[in-house]
């Protein structure tokens, strides 16, 4: 119970520091639609190369913008050192785990909800058909990138070189996560749509995997 | 403050070392602060003064040694103590009363949002509740942060330096606080550079240097003697 409480308390501190300064929803929107439309300058809408490449394109957008939402997770917790108050406050330390990824992931999906028209119109796909399973890829896949980067945002807070440190923890655990993301997104996204349920159970699998990593290990990223 | 029900518990530190790559912070230290003392630890700058009250906040792990609470349910288990960095250690973004409460719930305080009340009128930030705290000065700051270590009504306070940036008249309010915490049956830590209003409630004075006890007094003439040679 506890756990809970001290999740949903956190996570209420959390989206009501973002809502308020709205720093990290409005620096990745504006990040990802320029990424999208930098992209759609080198493929011809509409063409089939497009629509290969236009996943890939996609989850591309989404890693290079969640990572600058990672950057600042942990850091603005150092600031006046809270990272510390919050550990002698919670009784167990997944609290302030769960509660950040929690916030990153809905943010993440909020990022993704604001991109997905501008995704449809340069690239000149039709999403609508499809858009519950994409919205089920999204979220597995956007959860199992807020673990990730979660984590690794812990990490790399209380190291030197943080800047250099994150991108470079991140980009290998990441990248089995975001293959299979473009390649199930790829399918739906075909002339003949094709649902990868082996895909879409790899990536819950990835998430309940490092999820339950992180309830093992977290408490020891939080130590000085 | 004086409505405090708090349970007497006392500190006892034995064999500690704190050790950064090949840099003793501490080094074996050992000593005992029994329940409601009000004990200052002085010590020039780097002695390991911050380390120790760090330790004993359960903030960082001892490299060796044991960190215990006597007089706690379980002495092994950390007791949750108040503690009071150079930092505020609140959220500048959230208000005076969204902190307070957000570290309530998150220490299981029965119904934070009238503790946070309570809490805001003992440290006279009442009118400002709806302020952020960004928007305090040093002095509302330092009392944003005793709230904040109170608010689940500690038995054991940490306070490094608690004077740091306060006028005189807030170095009053602040000795007042910690008098009346004190004979509430609160155990007093703090770190302390020198002479002050804050070091007369002391009934104890621990030095240290390099990382190792120099000197434990209960007398009045050697408390300030610690205090005047290690305070830097």
């Amino acid at each position: 119970m506890s756990l809970l409480s001290n999740t949903s308390a956190l996570l209420g501190k959390e989206l009501r520091t973002e809502f308020r300064s709205r720093e990290l929803l409005t620096t990745t929107s504006v990040f990802i639609l320029i990424v999208l439309v930098l992209f759609s300058f080198a493929t011809n809408p509409g063409t089939e190369e497009a629509r290969q490449f236009a996943p890939g394109l996609l989850w591309l957008a989404i890693l290079f913008a969640s990572s600058l939402m990672f950057q600042s997770c942990f850091l603005r917790e150092q600031v006046n050192d809270t990272l510390s108050s919050l550990r002698l406050a919670v009784s167990d330390p997944f609290a302030i785990f769960l509660a950040k990824l929690i916030a990153n992931t809905l943010f993440l999906l909020l990022t993704e909800a604001l991109m997905l028209p501008f995704f449809a119109i340069f690239y000149n796909i039709t999403l609508w058909s499809q858009l519950p399973i994409l919205w089920l890829v999204l979220l597995l896949g956007s959860a199992g990138i807020a673990v990730a980067g979660t984590a690794i945002s812990a990490i790399s807070a209380q190291a030197r070189m943080r800047e250099l440190l994150l991108p470079l923890l991140l980009l290998p655990l990441l990248t089995p996560i975001l293959v299979v993301s473009a390649t199930v997104t790829g399918g739906l996204l075909d002339r003949d749509p094709v649902v990868q349920w082996k895909g879409i159970a790899f990536l819950a699998v990835f998430d309940v995997v490092f999820l339950t990593a992180l309830w093992i290990f977290g408490q020891y990223f939080l130590e000085e | 403050m004086t409505s405090l029900p708090i349970p007497p518990t006392g500190l006892r530190f034995e064999d500690i070392d704190k050790r950064y790559g090949s840099l003793f912070a501490l080094r074996r230290v050992s000593f005992e602060i029994s329940p409601g003392e009000c004990v200052i630890l002085a010590g020039r700058n780097g002695s390991g003064k911050t380390t120790l009250l760090r330790i004993a906040a359960g903030i960082v792990s001892p490299t060796a040694g044991k960190l215990s609470f006597p007089g706690a349910r379980n002495d092994f288990v950390p007791a949750r103590p108040g503690y009071v960095a150079h930092t505020t250690m609140v959220y500048d973004e959230l208000t005076a009363e969204e902190n307070l409460i957000l570290f309530g719930k998150l220490q299981d305080v029965a119904d934070p949002e009238a503790r946070a009340e309570q809490m805001l009128r003992e440290v006279n930030l009442f009118e400002r509740r709806d302020s952020a705290v960004r928007t305090f000065s040093r002095g509302m700051r330092q009392r944003m942060a005793i709230a904040r270590a109170l608010i689940h009504r500690p038995s054991v306070l940490l306070f490094d330096e608690p004077a740091t940036g306060l006028d005189p008249l807030g170095i009053s309010w602040l000795a007042n606080t910690l008098r009346e915490v004190n004979r509430a049956g609160c155990t007093v830590v703090m770190s302390l550079h020198g002479e002050s209003e804050i070091s007369a409630l002391a009934t104890r004075a621990v030095q240290l240097d390099a990382g190792s006890v120099v000197a434990d007094t209960k007398t009045g003439a050697t408390i300030r003697s610690v205090l005047s040679f290690g305070g830097g």
